[in-house]
C-alpha cells in the first residue's frame, strides 16, 4: 500500500486494512457494522489488476496477497475529489441551521479536502425540508448523499424495513410507507449513523450545538444488556445519548428507550407533586400530619433511623426491597446496611417479576457473545425486542448466518420468531411440562397439543447440548415463576453441555443479587439461608409479621397486585429512597431523595455479568445524593459505621470482600468491562469508525480519558475469587401444581412492553407518546371463535375484576391465550394488571365479545 | 380481508408460486393491482407487501423505482410521448407540445375530466414508428399531430377500448398451468433424464 | 452496394402475418432444431454454439459459448433471457417478441437444455404490452405442443419458462439489475466481482444471461450447424446481424444483415436498406452501437458493420442501433436529450452518476437553451474526466456499472467533434438550429 508492505489477513476489507496501517481513507457509505455496499463511491483507491490499475472501492474490496494498492496517486485523489464535488452539488450547504453541523463527516471531508468554491451554477434540488418520518425522526431530504445507511440499518440489521429507498436516480430519497411511520424501536440510530443531517433526532432538534457539548462514556441502565454509550450535556442539561461501539455488547447501537429518556432525569419545571412520576424528587421528605413536606437531610436522617429501630427490634420486622436499577457499589451497600446493621435477611432487588436468583447464578452461564456464536439458541423468554432490545438485534444477526437454528418455546409474541428454526408454542403454566415431552422419549401428553415433527426436530438440533445456549427470562407475569424455573433446571440437568443466557430484564438486576440484594444470597454470591422475597414480604406486611420496609425505588407501580402492595405500604413504616416521584410515595414515612442514571458514579452488571462503569454527567438536583452515600449516612444514623464514604470506598470493599470485580471495572471506566467470575481479561477497546460515532471528538478514539475523575489514579486491588453457585447446592426445583384448565376460558399472559408506564418513559414526553393503549391480544382462531377483528371489544373477567378491552389479532399469540400488556392502562384508565391473580400458578380469565 | 378481487387475488397468487421466492412477483403484483385501481394503491401496497413477504416501505420503495408504476391516481389512459434520441429527430419534442396543448393538460398531469394523463417517455423501443406514442401501453404509431388528434378522439368515444384495455400490462397476460416445480421434483428429474439420456445416447450410439 | 445474399436468419418469419402462432411456427420447420438438440449431448449443443462464435446481441458482444462455459457448476442454476431493450434507439428485440416469439421460446429450450438448466426466466420489458402477451400465449402452445414441461418431447428434459413482466426502468437492461428487479427488488446493478451471474446470480445461484436475439439465432443454428454460422461475416462477428436504423434515414427500421461485409454508408444508403438521408442531406454525424457508444464521423461510414472494427475505432456495435444526424441535427441538443435519460435513468445508487448525470444534464440544457458560458465546455469536459478518467474507450470507471461511465460518451464526442458548434450556442445564447 502507497509503496509499503502491509500484513493483513485474506479477505480483510481493504479500508480497514488501510486504516490499521495508518491511512484513513475518506468514506460515507461504509460502516464497520453493516455488510459494505460501495455505493457512495467516495472510498475510491488505485488497485493494480491484470489489466492494469483501476479504481476499486476500498470499502468493498477484500485484500489478497500481494495486491498493489496506491490510495493517494493523482487519479485516487481526483476521483476522492470529483465524488466530493458530486456530493456537495445539491447539498443545500445549511450547515449553519444543521444540527449536524460541527459534528459531520461531510463538511469535514469538504474543509479538509473539499474546493473552495462551487463549480455548480445551476438550480439546486429542492423538498420540502424537513418532514417527520416517524415519532421521533426528521428528514431533510435536501442535505440525504443517498448513503443507504440508514435504510440499511432498517433492513439490515434492525430487520424492520420501515423506511426504504424510493424513487430513482437523483430523485431518491428515504420514506416510509405513508400509511405505516417509522416508530421502530432502533429509530435512533438511523439518525447516529447517517452521515450528514438528513436524520435529525425530533428531541435533540436545535437542542445545542456540538462544540458547546461535553461527554462521558457511561453504560445504559435502562435494561440489562448494558449498552455502552456516551452521555453528552451542554451546561447542566443533558442534549443527547450516541452508542459507543462495544465489541461483546451493543456495537453501537441503542433502543430509542436508552436513548431518548433524558426528560426523565432532567425532570420537568413546575412538578412538585412527589406522587407525579415525572417529577424529580430533590429533597428529603417526611410525613407530617398526614401530608409529605420537605425537610433537611439531618431530620430525614433521625426519622428514617427512628422507623428503622424500632422494626428491627421485632424478629423479622423489617426488610429491603428494590435496588435492581442502583449502581453493584450501592447494592452492596444497601446489602450490607441490611445484613450488618438492620440484621434481616429479608432483601429483594426484584419486584416479584424475576426468577429466583439463586437459580439464576447456578445456571451454567454464557456471554451475549457465546449466545451469538452458539449452534443452536433455544428461547424461553418474552420478546427480547420489547424487553432487551439490543440483545434482539446481536441475536437476530447471529441467527441470520448459515448453520444457525433457533428453537423458539414460543410463550407468545416475538421479533425473533421469524428466526425460528422450529417454533413450539408454549401456554402459561405449559413450560416445564414442554421442556420434558421435548427432552423425554415416549408420547407427549396429548393437552400440550405438541406437533410431533417439531418436538423431533428440536429434539435433534439440541443434541446434548454442545453449542447450544438457552437465552432465558421471566416468560408471564401472571405465571407463578416456578414453571420457568422449573423448566430451565431440567434443561440443565438434561443438557450438560448447554449454557444459559439469563435474559432479566431490569438495568441492574444482576448485579444487585451478585451484590446480595435478594433473598438467600449474601454479597459475593454466597448462599443464604432464605430471606422473604418481595411478595413475602409484602404479604408479612400486611399480616404484621413485618412492620417496616425500606423501598429503594417505585414499588407500587412496579408488581403486579398494585391493591396488595398498597394495603401492605398502607400497615407498615415505609422508608423510600428514591430519584423519582411516582405511587410509592403516597406510603411513604421519609422519603430520601436519589441520584439517578447519568448522575451517578459507579459499576453495573449486565445479563451476562459483565461488569461495566457508569459514569456521571451531570449533577443530582436539589439535594439528592448517590445512593451509597445515603446508606453510609443512614447506617451511621442508625449507629454503624461501614467506612464506605465513597463509591470508590465501597468498589474497594465490594472488590476485597468478595472478588467481584467493582473496583477494577470502576478503574478502567472505558474498557468493555469484566465478565464477573470468569478469568478472561478485559478486552481491549478497538479504533472506532468516526462515522459511526458522530460526536464532539468524532475522529478521535472514543474513550473517557481524563473525564474519569478522581477515580482514575487509583489501583485494583487483589481479589479472592468469587464464590459460585451450582444447581447442586440448591436442590431439585420444586414442580409447580397448575390447576385444571377451564375449556371456556383462556390463560392470561401479562408482558412487559418497552414503552411502559414506568419513570423512563412517563417522564420523557418523546417516548410517553408512544406508549400504546391497553390491548387484549389473541391468536386469529380464537378472535375467530369469538366472531371478533381487531379493534373489537372485549370484556375479560379475572381474578374477580372485570375489564373492558379491544382486541388485537396476533398470530404469535398460542391459541387458548389472552395476552396484555404489563401496566397497561385501558381508556377508562382502568390498568390491565388487575386481571393477574396473584399467587397463583397460572391466571385463568373469561371473555365475552360486546 | 384481500383488497384484490377474487379474480385478481387468485391470479395473484399464481403469480407468487410461478418463482422460487415469493417476492420474485413483485412487478408482476403491482401491474395486477394497478389492473384493479389504476395506480399503484396504499390498500394494494400492503396487500402485495403480505404476498410477498415485504415490508410496506419496502413494497413502495421498490414501487417507485420504476416509471411504469403510478402512486398516485392517474387518468383512464396514460398517453405516452417519447422525445428520445430518434424521436427528437423525428419531432417528438414538437408532438408532445401538441399533446399538451391538445388535451389541455401540462405533461405529467391528468385532465380535468379524468380521462388522459401525459407523459413525457424515455425510449419506448419503436423508433422505426417515430416520434413514438403509446396509450396504456399500446403502441398507437401516431406520428403526426392530425394523426394524434384523431386517434384522441376515438379513444374519447371508446372506439379504441378493444386494443387498449385499461390499465395493467398484464391484462392480456393469461398462463395456462404451469405453475412452480418443486425443488426436489426438479432434482429427481435431473437425475432420471441425465440415466435416460445416457441409455437413449448408448443406444443410438 | 451492400451484400444481401445472406440467408435471414431471425427475420425468416417477420413478413408473415401470423407469423406469432405455434401453426404457422410449425408450418415453417419450428422446433425441428429442439428435436434436433434433443437428440444431441448437451454439450455437443453448446459445442455446435461455440463453433458458431455467436457474439452477445445485448450490448457486450461476448461470446454465447464463451459465457455458456463459465457457468458455474451447480445443482441448481438458472437461464435468463434479457428482454428489457430500453438503450435508445433500440427495438429490435420488440420485432423478435412480437413477431415470432416461438423462435424465441425454441431458442431458450435450446440453450437450457444445452445448459442443463430447468427453469428459465425471459425478462420483458414492461411497456411490451403485446409482446408479453404473444410471449405468454407462445409459451402456452410450446407447453400444450410438448415442448415444455415435464419430459419435453419424451426427452425426459424438463423445462419451466417463466415471462416477467419489467416496468420500466432502463438500468433493469443491465444484466445484475435484472436479476434484482427478477427478485422483486429495485433495479440496483449488483457489484462485479463477485457478482457475476455465472458464478452468483439469480438468487446467488449460477444464472447464464443472454438477450433476446442471441436466444431467438440459436434454432437456426442448431439445424443448420455452428460452421454455416460462422461462415458469415468474418473474424469473430460471425452470423447476420439485426440493426435498428433510426434518426435521419428515409427509411427507418431493423435491418438482418450479414456482418462484416457490409459498412454503415450500406447500412444508411442502400435502398433496400436506410435508403439514404431526406433531401440528400450529408451525414454529420452517426451513433454506431446505442446512446452508450461514442460518436463516429462521416470519416467512418466506410466502416465495416463488425464488432472488433468498430472497437478498433475507439466506439462500439453495442446493442445494434444506428442512429443518423444529418447537418441540421444539433451536436448539442442531442447529447443534452441522451444525457438527460441517463440523468432520468441512473439508478441512484453511484455518487458520480446520480450526481455527475444530472449536473451535465442541467449544464448541457443551459448551453442549449441560452445561458452558456465558453468555460461551460472545460467544466463538462472535466466532470466527464470525473465520471470516466481518461475518456478513454472502453472508458474507466468510478461507478458499480457502465450506465455511469457511458454518460460522458455522447458529450465528449460532441464537444470534440463539434465544438465550433458549442461556440455558437455560447455566442447566440441559444440554439443556431432553431
Ligand atoms: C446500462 C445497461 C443497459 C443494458 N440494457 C440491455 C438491454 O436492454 N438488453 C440487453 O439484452 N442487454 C442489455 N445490456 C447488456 C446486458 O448487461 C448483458 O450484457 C446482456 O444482456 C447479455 O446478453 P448477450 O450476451 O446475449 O448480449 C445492458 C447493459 C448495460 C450496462
Ligand atoms: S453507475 Fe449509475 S446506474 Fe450504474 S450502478 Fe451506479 S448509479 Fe446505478
Ligand atoms: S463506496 Fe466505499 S465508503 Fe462508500
Amino acid at each position: 500500500m502507497n509503496g509499503r508492505a502491509v500484513e493483513a489477513a485474506p479477505g480483510e476489507l481493504l479500508i480497514d486494512v488501510a486504516e490499521r496501517a495508518g491511512t484513513y481513507i475518506p468514506r460515507f457509505c461504509y460502516h464497520p457494522r453493516m455488510e459494505p455496499v460501495g455505493v457512495c463511491r467516495m472510498c475510491l483507491v488505485e488497485v493494480e489488476g491484470p489489466r492494469g490499475s483501476t479504481l476499486q472501492p476500498a470499502c468493498y474490496q477484500r485484500v489478497n496477497d500481494g495486491m498493489v494498492v496506491t490510495t493517494d496517486s493523482p487519479k485516487a485523489k481526483k476521483a476522492q475529489e470529483g465524488v466530493l464535488e458530486f456530493l456537495l452539488a445539491n447539498h443545500p450547504l445549511d450547515c449553519p441551521v444543521c444540527d449536524k453541523g460541527g459534528e459531520c463527516p461531510l463538511q469535514d471531508q469538504t474543509l479538509t479536502h473539499g474546493p473552495g468554491e462551487t463549480r455548480f451554477v445551476e438550480e439546486k434540488r429542492h423538498f420540502v425540508k424537513p418532514i417527520a418520518i416517524g415519532p421521533l425522526v426528521l428528514l431533510d431530504r435536501e442535505r440525504c448523499i443517498q448513503c443507504a445507511r440508514c435504510t440499511r440499518f432498517a433492513a439490515e440489521v434492525a430487520g424492520d424495513t420501515e423506511i426504504a429507498f424510493a424513487g430513482r436516480g437523483d430523485l431518491i430519497e428515504v420514506a416510509p410507507s405513508p400509511e405505516h411511520p417509522f416508530t421502530s424501536v432502533f429509530s435512533g440510530n438511523t439518525v447516529q449513523i447517517c452521515p450528514v443531517g438528513a436524520l435529525t433526532a425530533t428531541p435533540y432538534r436545535f437542542a445545542a450545538r456540538p462544540w458547546d457539548l461535553d461527554q462521558v462514556e457511561s453504560t445504559c441502565t435502562q435494561c440489562a444488556v448494558g449498552c455502552r454509550l456516551a452521555v453528552q450535556s451542554s451546561g447542566d442539561r443533558l442534549t443527547r445519548v450516541v452508542g459507543v461501539d462495544s465489541d461483546p455488547v451493543n456495537h453501537g447501537w441503542l433502543c430509542d428507550k436508552g436513548r431518548f429518556t433524558l426528560d426523565a432525569v432532567d425532570g420537568h419545571e413546575g412538578l412538585s407533586d412527589p406522587l407525579d412520576p415525572r417529577a424529580r424528587v430533590t429533597s428529603p421528605l417526611v410525613r407530617r400530619d398526614g401530608a409529605l413536606v420537605e425537610t433537611t437531610w439531618g431530620e430525614a436522617l433521625a426519622r428514617a433511623a427512628e422507623v428503622l429501630t424500632a422494626a428491627r427490634e421485632v424478629a423479622g420486622g423489617v426488610g429491603l426491597v428494590g435496588g435492581a436499577a442502583l449502581t453493584n457499589e450501592s447494592a452492596y451497600a444497601w446489602a450490607r446496611v441490611a445484613r450488618e446493621v438492620l440484621g434481616t435477611e429479608h432483601v429483594d432487588a426484584q419486584y416479584g417479576d424475576g426468577l429466583d436468583p439463586r437459580r439464576v447464578l447456578a445456571l451454567p452461564g454464557a456471554t451475549i457473545d457465546d449466545a451469538c456464536a452458539a449452534r443452536v439458541v433455544l428461547t424461553l423468554c418474552g420478546d427480547p425486542r420489547e424487553e432487551l432490545p439490543v440483545l434482539f438485534l446481536r441475536l437476530r444477526g447471529a441467527l441470520l448466518r448459515p448453520g444457525r437454528d433457533l428453537v423458539e418455546l414460543a410463550v407468545g409474541p416475538s421479533a425473533l420468531h421469524a428466526l425460528a428454526t422450529v417454533s413450539i408454542p408454549v401456554r402459561p403454566g405449559d413450560a416445564h411440562r414442554v421442556v420434558d415431552a421435548l427432552l423425554d422419549e415416549g408420547r407427549a401428553p396429548a393437552d400440550l397439543a405438541l406437533d410431533d415433527d417439531a418436538r423431533e426436530r428440536a429434539r435433534r438440533l439440541l443434541g446434548d447440548g454442545e453449542g447450544v445456549v438457552v437465552v432465558a427470562g421471566r416468560t408471564n407475569l401472571a405465571e407463578d415463576p416456578a414453571v420457568v424455573e422449573r423448566a430451565l433446571t431440567r434443561l440443565a440437568e438434561a443438557l450438560p453441555r448447554a449454557r444459559f443466557l439469563v435474559a432479566l430484564r431490569r438495568g441492574n438486576v444482576r448485579g444487585a443479587i451478585d451484590a446480595g440484594l435478594a433473598p438467600g444470597l449474601r454479597p459475593g454470591r454466597v448462599l443464604a439461608a432464605g430471606g422473604r422475597d418481595t411478595p413475602a414480604q409484602l404479604a408479612a406486611l400486611r399480616e404484621g409479621a413485618q412492620r417496616a420496609v425500606l423501598v429503594l425505588g417505585d414499588l407500587v407501580g412496579n408488581v403486579l397486585d398494585r391493591p396488595g402492595a398498597e394495603a401492605a405500604l398502607e400497615r407498615a413504616d415505609v422508608v423510600v429512597v428514591t430519584g423519582h416521584g411516582g405511587a410509592t410515595l403516597a406510603h411513604a414515612d421519609v422519603v430520601l431523595p436519589a441520584a439517578v442514571q447519568h448522575e451517578r458514579t459507579g459499576t453495573v452488571t449486565n445479563l451476562e455479568g459483565r461488569v461495566t462503569a457508569v459514569v456521571p454527567k451531570v449533577v443530582a438536583p436539589g439535594a439528592a445524593w448517590p445512593d451509597v452515600a445515603i446508606a453510609a449516612e443512614l447506617a451511621r444514623a442508625l449507629g454503624t459505621d461501614l467506612a464506605m464514604d465513597s463509591v470508590v470506598d465501597a468498589a474497594r470493599d465490594y472488590e476485597s470482600a468478595t472478588g467481584y470485580p467493582a473496583l477494577s471495572a470502576l478503574l478502567d471506566a472505558t474498557s468493555e468491562g469484566r465478565v464477573a467470575g470468569s478469568p478472561s481479561a478485559p478486552v481491549a477497546r478497538r479504533p472506532l469508525d468516526p462515522m459511526a460515532f458522530p460526536g464532539i471528538r468524532s475522529a478521535e478514539w472514543v474513550g473517557l480519558g481524563e473525564s474519569a475523575g478522581n477515580v482514575a489514579e487509583l489501583a485494583a486491588t487483589a481479589a479472592p475469587p468469587l464464590a459460585a453457585v451450582t444447581l447442586a447446592d440448591l436442590g431439585p426445583a420444586p414442580v409447580p401444581e397448575v390447576p385444571g384448565r377451564d375449556a371456556y376460558g383462556f390463560a392470561l399472559r401479562i408482558a412487559p412492553r418497552l414503552y411502559d408506564h414506568g419513570v423512563a418513559v412517563t417522564g420523557s414526553p418523546p417516548l410517553a407518546a408512544l406508549v400504546s393503549p391497553a390491548a387484549a391480544r389473541l391468536h386469529p382462531s380464537d378472535l375467530d371463535r369469538l366472531g371478533l377483528d381487531t379493534g373489537g371489544r372485549l370484556l375479560v373477567r379475572g381474578a374477580g375484576r372485570e375489564i373492558e378491552l379491544s382486541v388485537e389479532r396476533d398470530a404469535g399469540v398460542p391459541r387458548g391465550v389472552l395476552e396484555v400488556a404489563f401496566g397497561a392502562l385501558t381508556d377508562t384508565g382502568e390498568g390491565v394488571n388487575a386481571l393477574g391473580d396473584p399467587g397463583a400458578v397460572l391466571t385463568q380469565v373469561k371473555v365475552e365479545a360486546r | 380481508m384481500s383488497h384484490l378481487r377474487v379474480d385478481l387475488r387468485q391470479r395473484a397468487e399464481e403469480l407468487v408460486a410461478l418463482y422460487p421466492r415469493p417476492r420474485s412477483a413483485m412487478l408482476a403484483l403491482l401491474h395486477l393491482i394497478q389492473e384493479q385501481d389504476g395506480y399503484v394503491s396504499p390498500e394494494g401496497i400492503d396487500e402485495v407487501a403480505e404476498l410477498t413477504g415485504t415490508t410496506p416501505a419496502d413494497v413502495r420503495g421498490t414501487a417507485s423505482f420504476y416509471d411504469m408504476f403510478h402512486l398516485e391516481p392517474v387518468g383512464r389512459y396514460v398517453v405516452g410521448v417519447c422525445t428520445n434520441i430518434a424521436c427528437l429527430f423525428a419531432g417528438g419534442e414538437e408532438l408532445l407540445a401538441h399533446a399538451s396543448r391538445r388535451l389541455d393538460c401540462a405533461v405529467g398531469s391528468t385532465t380535468d375530466d379524468g380521462l388522459f394523463t401525459l407523459e413525457e417517455t424515455e425510449c419506448l423501443a419503436d423508433c422505426g414508428h417515430a416520434p413514438c406514442v403509446t396509450v396504456n401501453h399500446r403502441y398507437v404509431r401516431t406520428t403526426t399531430p392530425e394523426a394524434f388528434d384523431a386517434m384522441i378522439e376515438e379513444v374519447r368515444q371508446g372506439r379504441r377500448d378493444h386494443e387498449i384495455p385499461d390499465h395493467g400490462t398484464l391484462v392480456r397476460v393469461r398462463r395456462n398451468g404451469g405453475l412452480r416445480v418443486p425443488d426436489e421434483v426438479i432434482v429427481a428429474e435431473r437425475a432420471a433424464a441425465k440415466a435416460a439420456r445416457a441409455r437413449r445416447l448408448e443406444g443410438a450410439g | 452496394m451492400a451484400v444481401l445474399d445472406a440467408p435471414r436468419i431471425v427475420t425468416s418469419r417477420l413478413a408473415l402475418e401470423d407469423s406469432h402462432t405455434l401453426a404457422r411456427y410449425l408450418a415453417t420447420g419450428g422446433y425441428e432444431a429442439l428435436r434436433k438438440a434433443l437428440s444431441m449431448h448437451p454439450e455437443q449443443v453448446a459445442a455446435e454454439v461455440d463453433q458458431a462464435s455467436l457474439l452477445g446481441r445485448g450490448g457486450a458482444g461476448f461470446p454465447a459459448g464463451r459465457k455458456w462455459s463459465m457457468l458455474r457448476p451447480s445443482e441448481v442454476a438458472y437461464l435468463v433471457v434479457n428482454g428489457d431493450e430500453s438503450e435508445p434507439a433500440t427495438f429490435k428485440d420488440h420485432l423478435l417478441v412480437e413477431r415470432d416469439p416461438h423462435q424465441l421460446v425454441e431458442g431458450v429450450i435450446i440453450a437450457a437444455y444445452a445448459l442443463q438448466v430447468n427453469r428459465a426466466f425471459i425478462y420483458l420489458r414492461g411497456e411490451f404490452a403485446l409482446g408479453l402477451e404473444r410471449v405468454q400465449a407462445a409459451l402456452n402452445e410450446a407447453y400444450d405442443h410438448g415442448a415444455l414441461g415435464r419430459d419435453i418431447f419424451g426427452s425426459g428434459f424438463s423445462l419451466d419458462v417463466v415471462v416477467h413482466p419489467g416496468a420500466g426502468a432502463y438500468i433493469c437492461g443491465e444484466e445484475t439489475a435484472l436479476l434484482e428487479g427478477l427478485e422483486g427488488k429495485r433495479g440496483f446493478p449488483r457489484i462485479k466481482p463477485p457478482f457475476f451471474p455465472a458464478v452468483q446470480g439469480l438468487y446467488g445461484e449460477p444464472t447464464v444471461v443472454n438477450n433476446v436475439e442471441t436466444m431467438s439465432n440459436l434454432p437456426w443454428i442448431l439445424l443448420h450447424g455452428g460452421a454455416a454460422f460462422a461462415a458469415l461475416g468474418a473474424g469473430r462477428s460471425t452470423g447476420t446481424r439485426l440493426f435498428a436504423l433510426a434518426g435521419r434515414v428515409n427509411r427507418p427500421g431493423v435491418y438482418e444483415v450479414e456482418m462484416v461485409k457490409n459498412t454503415f454508408r450500406d447500412l444508411i444508403y442502400d435502398p433496400a436498406l436506410g435508403g439514404g438521408v431526406p433531401g440528400d442531406r450529408p451525414v454529420k454525424a452517426f451513433i454506431p452501437g446505442g446512446v452508450s457508444a461514442p460518436w463516429f464521423g462521416p470519416d467512418q461510414l466506410d466502416l465495416p458493420l463488425g464488432q472488433d472494427e468498430v472497437a478498433g475505432q475507439g466506439s462500439m456495435l453495442g446493442s445494434g442501433s444506428v442512429v443518423v444526424f444529418d447537418d441540421r441535427s444539433c451536436a448539442v441538443r442531442a447529447a443534452w436529450r441522451i444525457t438527460k435519460f441517463f440523468s432520468r435513468e441512473s439508478c441512484g445508487q453511484c455518487t458520480p452518476c446520480r450526481e455527475g448525470s444530472g449536473w451535465i444534464e442541467r449544464a448541457m440544457y443551459r448551453l442549449e437553451h441560452g445561458g452558456g458560458r465558453v468555460e461551460d465546455l472545460d467544466l463538462l469536459l472535466d466532470l466527464c474526466d470525473n465520471i470516466a478518467p481518461g475518456l478513454t474507450w472502453p472508458p474507466q470507471q468510478t461507478t458499480i456499472c457502465v450506465l455511469g461511465s457511458s454518460i460522458p460518451s455522447s458529450v465528449h464526442a460532441a464537444i470534440e467533434m463539434f465544438k465550433d458548434e458549442f461556440l455558437a450556442h455560447v455566442e447566440k445564447q441559444g440554439c443556431p438550429f432553431d
